[in-house]
């Protein structure tokens, strides 16, 4: 069984072939040829595989002790704000962004190098073996590690031989018959699966690093009734991988008819927790087809080559505010942040044109509003069974005009005076929908007119996905088939004693093979009976 | 009626627990009863039938290996009683489970609790499982030990009422991905356990010196294979947990893969069991040695349930606390 192990793989020794390349760095002339292949010889070796494993074992758990910019990015910046000593340490050895850093790409790199380095030459012997014959029978038994010996008085040698032969052809080995002995191997799978599992790896390696570069990911709300397109400027936010071209959106476009949310309402321990989430859309493809469906947590939409994820819900109370003759100068939903499981949300008005100052108005949200005892607002469930929004409003400059780009969820407030509010002399504005309010000044008014609910959707597209999904079957197909198939060679000598025939049978495993004692015994039974010897038992 | 079961199931754990902690110190005592004498009659049977069989040449010795392996240490009263404890405690843990699904309609497995629940039924059940193929009651003490103080700390700590599933964790992935992570920590808790007597026995044959006990289990070269191959069984199954909490990752968050602090541990552990694979099949690197990954595999396994739910931030926030 001529497979190639890196030689020090504990059955390297077994391996006869192997011998000579052993020898090899021991060769006094170590030229820069000579160098490199000792290099080569090191990295491809099972301690330095081990030791790399070993390392990125290690190598990932700082990834898990501190956020991660790829999963997590405002818990960088908040780890930023809490450690300002240890955050650019930290930051310079790459540690928030562990798994794309040097040092990790590093060891994965020289691994999968070592891998194929490692499996390259073992497929080619692999395949060599695959069509070559069973080795030749050792001379003496005694050293295999299972061997046994039947005396078989007068049987005929050649039908004894004969019937070992067929006997473990049955059994699924490949047979060769040297003389008055055969020569049986099996397993050869074993060798395929393992080869097959770590080529698996190495395929899986190369569809996440450069399937993966030709997706895309991108985030946006849609608020009830309206609608989303596929193209680039429509999205909040948009991750395109490496290789991305605008090309790859498909322009569909999703309508979102309806949002509803199950809460529980019998058990009082969990009482207005959601249980369902259920978004009905309407997807309208380039080709004209309309086509009606849902998507909820765990049940992605599928459409246009992307997949249209259910992400996270909340309020979008629709705003208008007129000025002072009346005149609409504001007049959409404004998505508001989620603060808590009751949906407690807040939320940014900011309108630079159209009044006759530049107004922002930072606003709460309670879908079912009750007053505490110290007189403030909360909510009691996350429906909108008593909507209340309370707003602050200010005026001033919004600094929307300097070009830098300002969230819309936060409001800058060093320019601008409170009009209505905890500091200032017009209260806090508190509206229920339908309610209209004047603001102070004269300066126009605010109305709160429906409480619409929003979704938000992260649409992605990832080619190498399938790929991937593939070659993880395979790796598992081949670690099955590399775990549990058992590898064996095994040998039945017919040997001329003075006192007859003596029946001689050796075996010899490769890798794991905890029956190859139990397989020999078998074997000698079996040949046993079929020659008709009387077996003690 | 929920609330009505859920304490019945309650009761059904605390009954269960109570059952273990005796059969725990049956296997103690069991252990410690245990004398150096029996060690003579299991002299390593993986090399000696091959010798006698060879060596003795003459006529056909064909006994059948393999069976009577370990036998003589099962004679013991006590282990006869902890055994009988175990799966009478089990029973009543697998009806606690149950009821416990039950009362909240669903799969018993959604927070913590729950999931300590499940899992530690699954151990136990692997453990008894394993014994129809190998004797391994030897490592009753450390198993029932780690399951009683693992049932001890998940009803005191981590008992939250029944409530239903969050969205997120309505799907049938959660079913197979958490179960399959079960199996394969039982499976890696008794490699582990093996490994522990292995290093023990390692120990002891080089030294002569160790725990009476270790007299009459098996040598250190086939508690290492024991080891290995339950190892490798628990492997195959935490592959597939890795692969089937992709796919669910994908369903419920738009990627199969995003290096969450959940998933980051899964890979360290599926690694450090992919370099005791490897560690087995490198020279220099098989005995002791390989036993120590084995353990320090397991160790993150409990880290990551414990640790890693707890305290470290990400989206796999199930333990409901
Ligand atoms: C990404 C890195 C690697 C991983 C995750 C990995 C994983 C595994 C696993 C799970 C097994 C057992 C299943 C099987 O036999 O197919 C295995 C076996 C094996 N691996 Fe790797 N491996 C890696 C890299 C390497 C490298 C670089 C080498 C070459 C030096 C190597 C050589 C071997 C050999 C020779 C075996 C057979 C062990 C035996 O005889 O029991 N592996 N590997």
């Amino acid at each position: 069984m001529a497979s190639f192990r890196p030689s020090d793989h504990v059955d390297a020794e077994r391996d006869a072939d192997l011998d000579e390349r052993r020898a090899a760095p021991n060769q006094p002339k170590l030229d820069f040829v000579g160098y490199l292949r000792f290099a080569w010889r090191q990295l491809t070796s099972m301690r330095t595989a081990l030791l790399l494993l070993l390392l990125l074992a290690f190598a990932a758990v700082p990834g898990s002790l501190v956020p991660q910019r790829s999963a997590d990015p405002n818990g960088v910046v908040q780890y930023e704000r809490d450690n300002p000593q240890l955050f650019p340490i930290l930051d310079a050895l790459q540690v928030f962004d562990t798994y794309t850093s040097v040092w990790f790409s590093a060891i994965y790199l020289l691994l999968f190098v070592s891998l194929i380095g490692c499996v390259l030459p073992r497929t080619k012997h692999h395949w060599q073996a695959l069509r070559s014959r069973p080795p030749k029978t050792p001379a003496r038994f005694e050293r295999l590690p299972a061997s046994t010996t039947v005396d078989a008085g007068d049987t005929d040698a050649a039908k004894a031989i004969e019937e070992a032969r067929s006997l473990l052809k049955g059994q699924r080995y490949r047979v060769e018959q040297y003389g008055d002995s055969v020569s049986a191997e099996r397993g050869y799978l074993r060798e395929t699966g393992n080869l097959v599992f770590h080529t698996a790896l190495v395929g899986i390696l190369i569809a996440v690093g450069i399937g993966g570069g030709f997706g895309y990911s991108g985030q946006k709300i849609v608020v009830e009734g309206r609608s989303f397109t596929n193209v680039l400027g429509n999205y909040d936010s948009f991750n395109p991988g490496r290789f991305f071209a605008e090309t790859a959106l498909d322009p569909y476009t999703l309508t979102l008819d309806d949002f509803s949310v199950a809460y529980e309402e019998e058990n009082l321990d969990a009482y207005g927790q959601p249980i369902d989430f259920d978004a009905s859309v309407t997807a309208r493809t380039r080709d004209g087809g309309e086509q009606q469906s849902s998507i909820k947590v765990n049940e992605p939409l599928r459409i246009g080559g992307t997949d249209v994820f259910l992400l996270g819900n909340g309020y979008a109370p629709v705003i208008t505010v007129r000025d002072g003759a009346g005149d609409v100068a504001f007049s959409q939903p404004v998505p508001f942040l989620p603060q808590d499981s009751q949906l407690t949300s807040v939320g940014v008005v900011k309108i630079p044109d159209g009044l006759d100052e530049q107004l922002g108005m930072r606003g709460f949200l309670y879908p079912t509003a009750i007053e505490l005892e110290s007189g403030a607002l909360a909510s009691s469930h996350p429906e909108d069974r008593a909507p209340t929004m309370t707003l602050e409003v200010y005026t001033g400059d919004l600094k929307l005009d300097d070009g830098q780009a300002t969230s819309v969820y936060a409001l800058d407030i060093t320019d601008m005076v409170q009009i209505a509010g905890r500091n200032a002399p017009a209260e806090t504005l508190v509206l229920t929908p339908g309610d209209t309010i004047e603001l102070p000044d004269g300066l126009g008014s605010v109305s709160f007119d429906s409480l619409p609910r929003y979704i938000s959707i992260d649409v992605h597209r990832d080619p190498s996905q399938l790929w991937v999904l593939l070659f993880a079957l395979l790796m598992v197909a081949g670690l099955l088939t590399s775990l549990f198939v058992p590898r064996r060679r095994m040998w039945v000598k017919a040997v001329q004693t003075d006192a007859g025939v003596r029946l001689e049978y050796g075996g010899l495993a490769r890798g794991e093979d905890p029956n190859l004692e139990t397989a020999v015994q078998e074997l000698a039974r079996e040949h046993s009976q079929r020659l008709g010897l009387k077996v003690d038992r | 009626m929920t609330e009505e079961l859920a304490s019945i199931s309650l009761v059904g754990v605390y009954s269960a627990t109570a059952v273990y902690t005796i059969a725990f110190i049956a296997f103690t005592l069991d252990l410690a009863k245990r004398t150096a004498e029996r060690s003579a009659t299991v002299a390593n049977p993986y090399v000696s039938a091959s010798a006698s069989a060879s060596v003795g040449g003459g006529t056909a010795v064909l006994e059948r290996t393999g069976t009577t392996v370990d036998a003589p240490a099962g004679r013991s009263k006590w282990v006869r009683i902890a055994m009988s404890l175990t799966v009478l405690g089990w029973l009543l843990h697998i009806a606690a489970t149950v009821l416990r699904g039950i009362a909240a309609e669903r799969v018993p497995w959604a927070n913590m609790f729950e999931f300590s629940l499940t899992a530690t039924a699954i151990i136990v059940g692997v453990f008894l499982g394993v014994q129809f193929w190998q004797d391994l009651r030897y490592l009753g003490a450390y198993l029932l030990g780690f399951v009683v103080l693992a049932l001890g700390i998940a009803t005191v700590n981590f008992y939250v009422d029944v409530a239903p599933l969050v969205p997120a964790l309505q799907s049938a992935w959660l079913v197979i991905h958490v179960f399959v992570a079960a199996l394969a920590t039982g499976f890696l808790a008794l490699g582990a356990g093996l490994s522990v007597m292995q290093i023990l026995q390692a120990r002891r044959e080089a030294s002569g010196k160790g725990a009476r006990f270790l007299g009459t289990l098996p040598d250190a070269h086939r508690l290492e294979m024991l080891a290995y191959r339950l190892i490798v069984v628990g492997f195959v199954f935490w592959t597939f947990t890795l692969i089937a909490g992709a796919i669910w990752a994908e369903r419920a968050w738009g990627r199969y893969w995003g290096w969450d602090t959940k998933e980051v541990w899964t890979f360290i552990i599926w690694t450090l069991f992919a370099g005791y694979i490897h560690a087995r099949a490198t020279r220099g690197w098989r005995g002791t040695r390989s036993s120590w990954l084995a353990i320090i595999g397991f160790a993150a396994i409990v880290f990551n349930f414990t640790v890693v739910n707890l305290f470290f931030k990400g989206l796999h926030a199930y333990s409901g606390l």
